[in-house]
């Protein structure tokens, strides 16, 4: 990493997800300096682990690739994968920044022929896939990452399968020895695009994701229709791998919720009605899709989808928070019971599968920022004088679609590039 | 806001809405129901109810005064709380419901026969007498609640269980004549009348 120059000219991005790709290349392309720093292994984020986009329904891979062949083009960005952001002091136009490398024990040399992967035995829980798969203990992190190289995980270091990984490694890609290695920069400006995680259902406890195999996640619904994921793209249920035809979604799971959080999650109420189109296309016309909802909250532009999936006769639209869920321990159906609120009917309903529409909440607590920043109520970061020469990005700035987190990184991208000008106008 | 959007705002603020949230124990809430149901969905007792809490919050601000306050449903509430901890806008739905059905009382319009009603009052009566829980008195004002038959057949009914209580001294027969009571029973009763006095100037009393 002692190659990476930088300047309180340059611009330091944190988070190598959708919404910091976009700031970091905008930003290069306007022909700053940029350093995008990535915890993971590879880029891509949350957005690499969807299967479709709404409201197009056209696959994030392929607007992923655009954005890494800008990046591969430009010479003035820099991208350090697990990379993070130990400690943040100064000011607007002048701070100082430490990071901290993470060793991959694989270098340059990687082809990623997947030898290695071969050759161990070792497994970890798949956090590409949430747990739901397991990956090898030198693997590459999913088809599409860049860097396209592979990583030992830090678990297998002193152990014979790492040898074995080394040995079988044709291009002296594995540095068993490598070190954490930390390193202090000057940059001019930070873009925060440490983006969203998805709220622990387990909270939720009377939907019992944490008892049920058969109460999933949006997210880990997201992962099934991947022909390479953990079911391999077939929507079918964690207890008995049976096709779910007749599937629930729970919206406001966790968001709109003073127990959870507060704030609407803005987009799950899109999600649910792209995942419905998930049943349609895998099932044709012999599925059933229920959502449970508040109110459904399709804005503007997009509400044309929601009247399209109105429209389709397989998915109906109850009116409900639902109060909890059962299980029916023979056929393992969860059951949803709760009060339908227009005409007030009690219901107890089983379904193959349940899908918790789960809200985003920063990935990053206000408390583990390494320099103070501005957060509203809900965690997310304000756009306050305050928080000076730091620009928060995409999803650490509000719950954000994919769309407006591109708007909002490209946003950010031009307030440091303001910052940056700043500077260089008072130096020369 | 300003003054003419408050007055708009006013303008579709029905009259009941405005009475439960000055009078009713906790009232101000009602407002803050979004309506999602998970309060219905959540009480134990929700299929005997007419009127689930969500419901009776829809009718509240809907105007339907004699439907809710002469409903038997916020008498049904047995105080498990479900409710208010799964409530996303924390609501206090049980102490609502004891306000409500406190309310209605006073009022005079709660339901006569209603059991949970029937027996608060009986509660009330023993306990301000002396100012302690006279149990045996009370347990049998609750078997005779619906006349002397059936009270001698629920009398019958549990004597074994009466008889049990006495023999391991939690209930004793003395209670029948006058009972313990606490030290300043008169001093009780003055305060009682005090609490009663400051409650009726603040709301309306039945029949006054």
């Amino acid at each position: 990493m002692s190659d990476v120059i930088a300047t309180n000219q340059t611009i330091l991005v944190v988070g190598g997800g959708i919404s910091g790709v976009t700031a970091a290349i905008e930003a290069a392309e306007c022909g700053k300096q940029v350093i995008l720093v990535e915890k993971n292994p590879s880029l891509g984020g949350r957005v690499s682990q969807l299967y479709k986009y709404f409201p197009k329904l056209c696959f994030p891979s392929c607007g992923m690739e655009i954005n890494l062949r800008r990046a591969k083009a430009n010479r003035n960005l820099t991208v350090l994968t697990m990379t993070e952001v130990s400690a943040v002091n100064g000011e607007s136009g002048n701070y100082s920044v430490t990071l901290k490398t993470s060793p991959r024990y694989v270098n340059e040399n990687c082809t990623a022929c997947g030898e290695c992967e071969k050759a161990v035995e070792a497994e970890f829980a798949s956090e590409y896939d949430y747990g739901m798969k397991k990956r090898k203990g030198a693997y590459l992190p999913f088809n599409m990452a860049y860097p396209q190289r592979y990583v030992i995980d830090p678990n297998m270091i002193g152990t014979d399968d790492a040898q074995k990984a080394k040995d079988a490694c044709k291009y002296d890609a594995i540095d068993l020895d490598m070190q954490e290695s930390e390193t202090t920069l000057t940059v001019g400006a930070v873009i925060w695009a440490t983006g969203w995680q998805p709220y622990d259902a387990d909270k939720i406890q009377p939907y019992g994701h944490d008892r049920y195999d058969n109460v999933v996640t949006s997210v880990e619904f997201e992962r099934m229709l991947d022909p390479f994921g953990p079911t391999g793209g077939k929507i079918v249920r964690p207890s008995d791998g049976k096709e779910a035809k007749d599937v629930a979604f729970i919206q406001c799971a966790g968001s709109r919720d003073r127990n959870h959080l507060k704030h609407c999650s803005r987009i799950c109420c899109m999600a649910t009605l792209k995942q419905t189109t998930y049943l349609r296309e895998k099932y044709e016309d012999d599925f059933k899709a229920s959502v449970y909802y508040i109110d459904i909250r399709a804005i503007d532009r997009i509400d044309d989808f929601y009247q399209n999936v109105q429209a389709d006769e397989n998915v109906t639209f109850i009116k409900s928070k639902v109060a909890s869920i059962t299980e029916d321990k023979d056929t393992g159906n969860p059951i949803l019971h709760g009060v339908n609120t227009e005409g007030y009917h009690r219901y107890s309903n089983p379904h193959d599968l349940v899908v918790l529409a789960v809200g985003m909440e920063p990935s990053v607590a206000k408390s583990d920022f390494p320099i103070d920043v501005v957060v509203n109520d809900n965690g997310f970061i304000e756009a306050d004088e305050k928080n000076g020469g730091i620009f928060a990005a995409g999803c650490s700035s509000d719950a954000l679609d994919v769309n407006r987190a591109v708007q909002s990184a490209t946003a950010s991208a031009l307030r440091a590039i303001q910052v940056i000008n700043r500077v260089a106008g008072t130096e020369g | 806001m300003t003054d003419a959007n408050q007055q708009m705002v006013e303008q579709y603020r029905n009259n009941f809405l405005r009475e439960v949230e000055d009078n009713v124990e906790e009232g101000g809430w009602v407002k803050m129901c979004m309506q999602c149901g998970v309060c219905s969905g959540s009480c134990p007792l929700g299929p005997h109810w007419d009127h689930p809490p969500q419901e009776l919050f829809m009718m509240i601000r809907a105007g339907k005064r004699d439907e809710v306050l002469q409903s038997s449903s916020m008498w049904m509430c047995t105080s498990c709380y479900n409710c208010i901890v799964r409530c996303p806008r924390e609501l206090p739905i049980t102490h609502i419901m004891h306000g409500l059905a406190h309310y209605a009382k006073r009022l005079g319009i709660a339901p006569k026969n209603q059991p949970t009603h029937k027996f608060a009052q009986l509660f009330w009566n023993n306990l301000t007498k002396t100012g302690r829980v006279n149990e045996l008195k009370l347990g049998l004002a609750l078997y005779f609640m619906n006349g002397i038959s059936e009270g001698i057949k629920t009398s019958l009914k549990m004597k074994d269980v009466g008889l049990g209580m006495m023999m391991t001294k939690r209930l004793s027969p003395m209670e029948l004549i006058g009972g313990h009571k606490c030290k300043d029973t008169s001093g009780l009763q003055a305060i009682l009348k005090k609490a009663e006095e400051l409650e009726a100037a603040r709301i309306p009393v039945a029949g006054k």
